[in-house]
């Protein structure tokens, strides 16, 4: 929307003066007037025109009316420069104010201007005002701003200290003024690199740096402080970095909790947690995690050492003194272990009971760690004097010195614990080297008796067949049951390796018992399917087996439940099963033989070999122990001796009216040179290593089949003996 | 939610221009400072009608109010008020409803100073010092609840205003929170810079305003006319400036798409 064409350019053109009106009315629709009302507009622009005529009225000239004018044209916000410069062109051009037009011109652009600047100024005068007024609010919300925050530094309960970047401490509340037991004056000017403490969390400096540099935002840590006093003060550390307008870093702002309660509890129950309440030593716990810790990232060749230390006679203290002065000895060991292994660096800690361990962190070599030993005998010298007593105690130790990349925590503990067991089963009050061989043997005695329990549950144990062959035509007579464990971690193992420990602890009563079954049940299996070709089945009966009252009962019921021909059942035992003829056991053997089991005396040769009871035994069979077959020399005067022997035992045997059988019969000759000397079955290598059942059965069906013959059928799956 | 904690007063900036001083200055007045000026010589300078539009705004919001008295309208709430160089919208409601209340709203401190001196008599008038990107904390000020209380609808004068609200600040978001707080009956009156009017200055008038506290963002008119979603709008619906609802056809003028502001009236049912 465009105004109309400037009216000056008509004027010029000599338009009648009765058109003044109209033109002055179109001026005042341009520009401002096309903001207003219309109605508005046409009181304007009839009020001024009446303003411009009265000026010339009555002949005279009245200025006044003509400023009014322009005046209005102000009021009514016409405050365009160009407004005027048309108005005075339209005016001059008139015939308004006859002869005195420049007068009128003049006078209505006096008013215009007059009231230009008046109004001009008015409004400078407002906004400057407006401004002013402004700026006071401004201030005002500033200064109230600032008592805000004033008070909110002030009488925060936190401590807040502000900094600038350099790390110079500018102002600092009163909550932080108490935390640091400090005056205003003793913290201004203070500089926070100062603020170290040597129990500062690694990476708090860094942090702090990170942030005066403008490389991190804030940070919080938990860290111990100073106070003015000395004390040391732990808090709850919030750092955050102030930055200006451009981003760069000016201040510093630290916020401190005093945490110096919730710390000391931590503190004291983590005390308690790692260490024992007794001796006031690091226990167990705290033992593993430093011993762990050491593994955690290993430096290249890095050793460490152990000393596990097991009182003497101890438990005679507990039992003849009583706990209580069993637990004042403890006490006064650990102190003594304590202050004499402390000083060099040294963990001492108490596992539990009267064990102690020494923990040799960063060990120079195996000489270290025997004088730590060393220095724990020493400590233990002297008697301990309590209660008016004179205790004397000494310790075993097992020590062991090795680099931490050659074993874990857990083997190491227990090499250093079984390396113990070797200085008290030695002699006690000494120290003993870990040995990397014996602790092999020991570790599977150990992995044995621990593990033996759950593993008849779990169907670890298996069982391998032998075969006992007759001399005169190599046929399959008998069978040796051998249990076999297949172990998780050791693989599997033969019955010397485990039976001895199943006799220890007990376990060989479930075992035996679970064997017995099983090769009955074995053996039943094969009579069924080959009738009168099936072989004899022995089965071991341990020492304990054979006292055990319950063992007749035991073999009556397996039988049944087996349905094994009683007469196919020969049980083996040891010279050692029986004291005496008037043993109980021997009744029991009696009353096996009344069942039709038949009964064989094993490893003959190797115990007492007492002939006197071999008479009064209820025995149809001996085996003649397999040392006196395979250690038979190649030749000579010995082996002329050697074999002196054998026929001797044979021909006693016969005396007796028992069968003979010969065991570690692995060649030939041997077996030919038995056969001749009238030895009626025999068992080895030669004859067949233990087999898998399916094996056995295997045998027996080809001996069944076209008849070959010959003792020196395959010994078929490779045994394990 | 506040944008600024409520210790940090608005910034206050005398040297550097500012919308509704410019705006002044567009029309004639003197309630500005030199860079206002220089600002606002520039501008004129580059887009010669720049006047002719403010005035042309001015026009609407008069008609709009004088509208929206007419139709009965006693309350309104004027966001965006600036500084009231002429025609202040209590005065023109009141020559038709004389018991008009206004509220007027600004976020500059400067113009807010201005309006309360202006009114410090009137009674039915008050200024609320507050930012429209924030409405929720508008809305929240005890003048806007005692104006938006029960009863009587209000108009919501959103006028040459949205503009300085950027995308970011989600303009849509604003109307609907603003609407919804509304009573019955209530009116929206509003006024866009539109890209469609003068493409060839919508560039470099938008890098002008970019430079001062107040960046402008003109819209398509498409997108003006949804800021009325929720509104039903009067007749003649959204169109240019000079198109809405003229006392006299003459003044529309042959090229009314030349004012770029595109304005609307719309009611809530």
């Amino acid at each position: 929307m465009t105004g109309p064409p400037p009216a000056g350019d008509r004027t010029a053109a000599g338009r009648p003066t009765t058109a003044f009106p109209e033109d002055w009315a179109q001026l005042l629709q341009s520009g401002q007037g096309a903001a207003m009302h219309p109605g508005a507009l046409r009181r304007l622009v009839a009020r001024t025109t009446a303003l411009l005529h009265r000026s010339e009225q009555d002949g005279g000239f009245d200025a006044g009316s003509a400023e009014e004018a322009g005046a209005l044209l102000v009021d009514a916000h016409f405050t365009d420069p160009e407004i005027l410069a048309r108005a005075v062109g339209l005016l001059h051009g008139s015939d308004l104010a006859q002869g005195r037009t420049a007068e009128l011109t003049g006078a209505f652009a006096a008013g215009w201007a007059a009231a230009l600047r008046e109004r001009t100024l008015a409004e400078q005068e407002a906004i400057h005002q407006a401004a002013d007024a402004a700026r006071k609010e401004a201030e005002r919300a500033l200064r109230e701003s600032e008592t805000r925050f004033r008070a909110l530094f002030e009488s925060a309960a936190i401590g807040i200290g502000i900094g600038d970047v350099e790390g110079n401490i500018l102002a600092a509340n009163k909550a932080l003024q108490d935390i640091f037991g400090a005056r205003p004056e003793d913290l201004r000017g203070r500089r926070v690199n100062d603020l170290v403490h040597p129990e500062d969390t690694p990476g708090v400096w860094e942090a702090y740096e990170e942030l005066v540099s403008g490389k991190r935002e804030h940070f919080q840590f938990d860290k111990p402080y100073y106070r003015q006093d000395g004390e040391v003060v732990w808090t709850h550390l919030t750092c955050s970095l102030i930055r200006d307008d451009e981003g760069l870093p000016v201040y510093q702002v630290a916020m401190l909790e005093d945490i110096t309660d919730r710390y000391r509890l931590q503190e004291r129950l983590r005390h308690q947690a790692t260490h024992d309440p007794l001796t006031g030593l690091p226990n167990r716990t705290a033992f593993f995690e430093r011993l762990e810790a050491l593994f955690e990232s290993p430096e290249p060749g890095a050793r460490f050492g152990l000393c596990y230390v097991d009182l003497d006679g101890f438990k005679v203290v507990n039992d003849s003194l009583g706990h209580e002065m069993g637990d004042q000895l403890l006490a006064a060991v650990a102190l003594r272990l304590e202050s004499a292994l402390r000083p060099l660096g040294h963990l001492v800690a108490r596992l539990g009971g009267d064990e102690f361990v020494v923990l040799l962190e960063n060990c120079r070599g195996e000489q270290e760690a025997v004088a730590a030993a060393k220095t724990v005998l020493a400590a233990l010298a002297k008697p301990v004097p309590i209660d008016g007593h004179r205790l004397a105690v000494g310790a075993s130790i097992g020590v062991l010195e090795r680099p931490v990349a050659a074993t874990t925590p857990m083997a190491a503990v227990r090499a250093a614990d079984l390396t113990l067991y070797r200085a008290k089963e030695e002699g006690r009050g000494r120290w003993t080297l870990f040995d990397p061989q014996r602790n092999a043997r020991a570790v599977s005695r150990y992995a044995v008796s621990v593990r033996m329990p759950v593993a008849l549950d779990r169907g670890e144990f298996f069982i391998d067949y032998q075969p006992l062959c007759a001399l005169a035509d190599g046929s399959l007579a008998a069978v040796e049951a051998l249990v076999r464990w297949r172990h998780p971690q050791l693989g599997v193992l033969g019955p010397d390796e485990f039976i001895g420990t199943a006799e220890e602890t007990g376990l060989i009563m479930p075992l035996g018992r679970w064997v017995l079954e099983q090769a009955c049940g074995q053996a039943a299996d094969w009579a069924k399917r080959f009738g009168a070709h099936a072989p004899q089945i022995n089965v071991n009966l341990a020492v304990r087996q054979v006292r055990n009252a319950g063992l007749v009962a035991d073999i009556d019921r397996i039988l049944r439940t087996s349905g094994l021909d009683p007469r196919l059942l020969q049980l083996e035992i040891t010279e050692s099963a029986v004291v005496g003829p008037h043993d109980e056991s021997v009744r029991a053997l009696h009353s096996l033989v009344d069942l039709g089991v038949s009964l064989a005396v094993d490893d003959f040769g190797t115990g007492w070999s007492n002939l006197a009871y071999l008479r009064d035994l209820p025995v149809s069979s001996l085996k003649i122990a397999g040392s006196f077959v395979s250690d038979l020399k190649e030749s000579g005067k010995e082996q002329q001796l050697g074999w002196r022997i054998i026929g001797g035992l044979v021909s006693l045997a016969h005396t007796l009216g028992l069968t003979v059988t010969a065991e570690g019969v692995e060649n030939a000759d041997h077996a030919e040179r038995l056969r001749t000397m009238g030895c009626d079955w025999a068992q080895g290598w030669h004859f067949g290593r233990p087999a898998r059942p399916e094996e056995i059965a295997r045998r027996i069906a080809d001996s069944l089949g076209p008849k070959d013959g010959g003792p020196g059928f395959g010994s078929g799956r490779e045994g394990t003996r | 939610m506040q944008q600024r904690p409520p210790w940090v007063p608005a910034g206050m900036d005398l040297d550097r221009p500012n919308a509704a001083r410019v705006y002044d200055y567009y029309l004639g007045g003197s309630h500005n400072f030199a860079a206002d000026r220089e600002m606002a010589r520039q501008a004129v300078k580059l887009w010669p009608d720049l006047p002719l539009i403010m005035r042309a705004n001015r026009a609407f919001l008069r008609r709009s109010v004088q509208y929206l008295a007419e139709q009965g309208f006693t309350r309104f709430l004027d966001i965006g008020s600036g500084i009231p160089t002429f025609g202040a919208v209590h005065e023109i409601a009141r020559e038709i409803r004389p018991e008009s209340r206004v509220v007027y709203v600004d976020k500059d401190p400067v113009a807010v100073a201005h309006s309360r001196l202006l009114l410090k008599d009137d009674e039915h008038s008050q200024v609320v010092h507050a930012d429209l990107t924030d409405p929720a904390d508008l809305l929240s000020r005890p003048e806007v609840v005692g104006l938006l209380a029960p009863g009587e609808p209000v108009a919501v004068l959103l006028v040459a205003v949205l503009h300085f609200v950027t995308d970011e600040q989600d303009p849509e978001a604003i109307v609907r929170t603003l609407r919804d707080a509304l009573p019955p009956g209530s009116a929206l009156a509003l006024c866009h810079a539109s890209l469609e009017g003068r493409p060839d200055q919508a560039d470099a008038h938008q890098d002008l305003y970019n430079r001062t506290p107040t960046p402008l963002t003109m819209r398509s008119m498409e997108r003006i006319r949804g800021l009325f979603d929720g509104f039903e709008l009067v007749e003649p619906g959204v169109v240019y400036l000079p198109q809405w609802r003229p006392e006299e056809p003459a003044t529309v003028g042959p090229h009314p798409e030349r004012m770029v502001g595109v304005v609307g009236v719309g009611r809530r049912p």
